[in-house]
């Protein structure tokens, strides 16, 4: 397809396969507003294949000048937690405070914290 | 102290230049009409939204090149003057950009050729000893190099995709083929701007020109049509003679404007 050196071709190629309803692959993108900034998730889209999903990022979602930088990831490379997790990966953080730096008093005295 | 020997080469006249802006706004606003057409009926959202942007990007460079136009007529006209109070025999576009969209193959294959045209040309233009026209050309260059990249590999994957994609835009190819010999020729006003360095020595081109379309076309599986395709009839558009495809397509985009004419929006 694409002659361009593309390091994310092979998970591309990976990826290029239609999918059983039809549709083109999901791909996930990822913009960077500035330099420095993170990447952010900035949406999903449909594409056949690495290349393609980059053009397609690039113009539904940083065609108003949104972005520097643009990830695109084949969605089915993406490990999420489910919903079922949700109890046992987040609740316990609730009552622990002490994991929050304001629980914590600055002794007096104390500089350049 | 001025030496006889030396005896500068008298400048175009302007109307040459205005005649160059005429053929790059119009080739611009004409496919840039053509494009609009998919808006809403694309094969996917993305493509849709993709082809949208092209054709903005389009009008945009067409608006530059128009305005001016009009300033160097010097007789009032801008942008919007220039192109919904015109008829047909006054635009200057080359034929290609004026073929109906036919089919999606029809309408990438039409795009592959202007965009690699429109990328060939521009960079040639960016060093014309006009700095207006240069600065116009560098900024549309950018834009340009995009639409390629985005035509190029529809053409890939059309071509190297199922039997019926390579069908279609190869009987694209074919079809639209016998239209490119105009995006080269040198006529008195395309010969006489590239004397004086103001415009790019078109024929030249050609060969840098098909080397990409060459290139991208054996990529793509396809074949490229015989020269015998050509038409020596195909190139009256830089002269005003167009199509009747043309005609149907000013009627639609000039309508709202001469039927209210002066409003605002």
């Amino acid at each position: 397809m694409s002659d361009r050196p593309d390091a994310t071709q092979p998970v591309g190629d990976q990826a290029a396969a239609i999918a059983p309803d039809g549709q083109w692959p999901v791909w996930e993108v990822f913009t960077q507003s500035a330099q420095g900034a993170p990447h952010e998730h900035a949406g999903s889209l449909h594409a056949t294949d690495a290349e393609h999903a980059l053009q397609n990022a690039r113009d539904v979602y940083a065609r108003r000048g949104e972005a520097i930088s643009i990830w695109v990831v084949p969605s089915a490379a993406i490990t999420a937690s489910s919903p079922g997790d949700a109890g046992p990966f987040f609740d316990p953080a609730a009552d622990k405070p002490y994991r929050h730096p304001q629980f914590y008093k600055v002794p007096r005295g104390v500089r350049g914290l | 102290m001025t030496s006889p020997s030396v005896v500068p080469t008298p400048a175009p006249p302007p109307h040459d230049e205005f005649e160059l802006l005429l053929r790059l706004g119009d080739d611009r606003l004409v496919l840039g009409h053509r494009l609009s057409e998919w808006c809403g009926h694309a094969p996917i959202l993305e493509e849709d939204i993709a082809l949208a942007n092209v054709a903005l990007d389009l009008l945009g460079q067409a608006t530059l090149f128009l305005h001016r136009a009009g300033d160097i007529e010097g007789k009032g006209r801008d942008e919007d003057a220039l192109a919904y109070f015109r008829e047909a025999i006054e635009f200057r576009n080359c034929l290609l950009v004026e073929q109906p969209n036919g089919d999606f193959a029809f309408t990438i294959a039409r795009q592959f050729l202007f965009d690699v045209h429109a990328v060939v040309t521009l960079d040639a233009l960016v060093r014309s000893k006009r700095a207006e026209l240069a600065a116009l050309a560098a900024k549309s260059l950018k834009e340009a190099k995009y639409h390629v990249r985005h035509s190029g590999e529809w053409m890939l994957k059309l071509g190297d995709g199922t039997d019926e994609s390579h069908q279609r835009v190869q009987h694209a190819l074919d079809d639209l083929w016998r239209f490119t010999p105009e995006l080269f020729v040198a006529d008195g006003v395309a010969a006489r701007l590239a004397v004086h360095g103001v415009a790019p020595d078109l024929p030249a081109l050609r060969p840098q020109w098909e080397a990409i379309v060459r290139d991208v076309v054996d990529r793509a599986t396809l074949t490229l049509p015989h020269e015998s395709m050509h038409s020596a009839h195909l190139r009256s558009g830089r002269a005003g003679m167009h199509s009747e495809h043309l005609g149907h397509l000013l009627a639609e985009m000039q309508i709202v404007a001469r039927s209210h004419p002066g409003a605002k929006w």
